[in-house]
């Protein structure tokens, strides 16, 4: 591990993290987003909106009820480090919530935890009910509860999730007009993710120095990998960015590995031949955390078949190119496999999944051609014959 | 009034009438009759001022929101990608021989219901598998046999 990737422990380190609020509630606001800006932190889901501007943009909006929103609807398959961190550091999730609450002025936060982690709840409920006496002491007015989900993958994207909380389907949102300026019932919120919240407590205790040193320009400081699928190593690391995939499967490959999808089921498949030149970030192929790993053991086919039985199961239907696009590239496949459609059917579909990237409303239906597109390209053989 | 009619009651008096209450009204009547009934849906509807229609359209969207009569004990085994590489065939299988089930279906005594899950976030330790909020990582034919022997010796 030492000799290529490095190893860091910014998430799962125990902190004394009261004494990072108090620290954070003598100075100013401004000063502790020009930090988080200043550090280069992206969100972590997947998305990597810079965390800071959307603090910002939240703390400007004039309103009477702001809200900050932790998303830990994490669904994305191959992703599970969020989970991991609610499970080991659940006070640090909540400081974060709290900060960021001071910084866009609200006191009210949510954690949307997936319904397929209810079995966290009465900790969870305990830690939050310690946290509240310890903020009382501080006297810092912040409120965090916790909503369920109900097992529906779309929720993690953040108008979703919003629907979901106010009681109905998760059916995701034109955008604009964006989450910092009418979020979660029509009010100013900020939606983040589990591991962005935990990274800006840090870099609030740190500075943003520390963090910025790591990385790449465009993908600063470390991130927390989910890595599964043929691996003698699976589980989760927090690894520096910057990284090539070469050198990720030289960590963790089991020595045959033929291709790994970065990202998950709305991420990029790279075959073997491009390990080298692919940058693990946002400069080359960005990810939520999710790295599955294939040996040449595996068939490429029932793979892309299982992600887009996924995405057509998981496709809320409300926008017509995501609903019919999803169904029609998983029968397409089927029928150029049973050899009903000929092997040029292919390039149909990938003009359908271009169309589905275009004119798809939300970020499900836009990421489909992502593994459907690099899977077609990498192994069309092995979707053929 | 009915059984369903006074939990839903119970739980909007404690959460309040506005629609933020929805969910986990919803949520907290599937953990207590196993699914929403139409009954169920009428009571939420009436007790939130919503239209029924509407709040179906709210239950429906969700799948662990079954609108649909299910078992004591709903199993969930994971479909997504690394559980399928890792056998999650063959533990369905397993359930399916030992419950004298096929996937979707319910025991006539109305205790268990084997489902198929998308990605439930355990692809470190796969296959895995969910019973009501309970998790079963890294399954063998082996392991959940003695699993589901120990759920129908509790009843």
């Amino acid at each position: 591990m030492e000799k290529n990737i490095k190893k860091v422990d910014l998430i799962f380190g125990k902190v004394d993290y009261m004494a990072i609020v108090e620290q954070s509630l003598k100075r100013t606001r401004d000063e502790i987003i020009l930090d988080v800006i200043d550090s280069g932190l992206r969100g972590r889901g997947g998305a990597g909106f810079p965390t800071g501007l959307k603090w910002k943009f939240a703390k400007n909006e004039e309103a009477d009820q702001k809200y900050v929103i932790c998303n830990a609807d994490e669904g994305e398959p191959g992703t599970f480090k969020d989970r991991e961190i609610l499970t080991q550091v659940p006070e640090k999730v909540l400081a974060g919530m709290a900060l960021c609450g001071y910084c866009i002025g609200a006191s009210e936060g949510y954690i949307y935890l997936r319904g397929e982690y209810n079995f966290l709840l009465p900790s969870l409920h305990k830690h939050i009910d310690e946290f509240h006496k310890k903020l009382k002491a501080l006297k810092f007015d912040f409120t965090i509860r916790i909503c369920s989900g109900s097992g529906a993958y779309v929720c993690g994207e953040e108008t979703a999730l919003m629907e979901s909380m106010e009681g109905k389907r998760g059916e995701p949102r034109n955008k604009p007009p964006f989450p910092t300026s009418h979020g979660y019932l029509g009010k100013p919120t900020s939606v983040n993710n589990v591991e962005t919240l935990v990274f800006a407590l840090m870099i609030a205790q740190e500075g943003p120095e520390k963090f910025k040193e790591m990385g790449t320009f465009d993908s600063r400081g470390s991130k927390v990998f989910s890595v599964s699928g043929d691996t003698p190593t699976p589980g989760i690391f927090e690894l520096e960015l910057g990284m090539t995939l070469e050198q990720f499967v030289e960590e963790f490959g089991d020595g045959d590995t033929k291709a790994v999808q970065v990202g998950g089921a709305s991420g990029f498949c790279v075959a073997r031949k491009d390990f080298k030149s692919t940058l693990i970030g946002f400069e080359g192929i960005p990810t939520g955390g999710s790295m599955m790993l294939f040996n040449s053991s595996r068939s490429m086919y029932n793979i892309l078949n299982d992600y887009l039985e996924f995405m057509e199961e998981e496709s809320c239907g409300q926008c017509t190119p995501c609903r019919v696009g999803c169904q029609q590239l998983l029968k397409g496949i089927e029928a150029v496999k049973k050899g009903i459609k000929p092997p040029s059917y292919l390039e149909d579909l990938q003009k359908l999944s271009d169309t589905m990237r275009i004119a798809s409303k939300c970020g499900l239906g836009q990421s489909v051609p992502n593994p459907f597109n690099s899977i077609i390209k990498n192994f069309r053989e092995e979707i053929i014959y | 009034m009915s059984k369903v009619k006074e939990l839903v009651k119970e739980q909007a008096d404690k959460l309040g009438r506005q629609r933020t209450s929805l969910m986990p009204i919803l949520q907290a009547v599937v953990s207590a009759e196993h699914y929403i009934s139409e009954e169920a849906m009428e009571a939420i509807a009436e007790e939130l001022d919503l239209s029924t229609a509407d709040v179906f359209g709210t239950a429906s969207f969700y799948t662990f929101l079954d609108t649909v009569p299910r078992g004591k004990y709903i199993i969930r085994v994971c479909k997504t990608i690394t559980c399928h590489m890792k056998g999650k065939d063959e533990i369905i299988r397993t359930i399916e021989g030992m419950l004298k089930i096929k996937l979707g279906e319910t025991t006539t005594d109305k205790r268990f219901s084997l489902l198929q899950a998308n990605c439930l976030g355990w692809c470190h330790k796969g296959p895995v598998m969910l019973i009501n909020d309970e998790v079963y990582p890294e399954v063998t034919p082996e392991k959940v046999t003695e699993i589901i022997n120990q759920y129908l010796k509790k009843g």
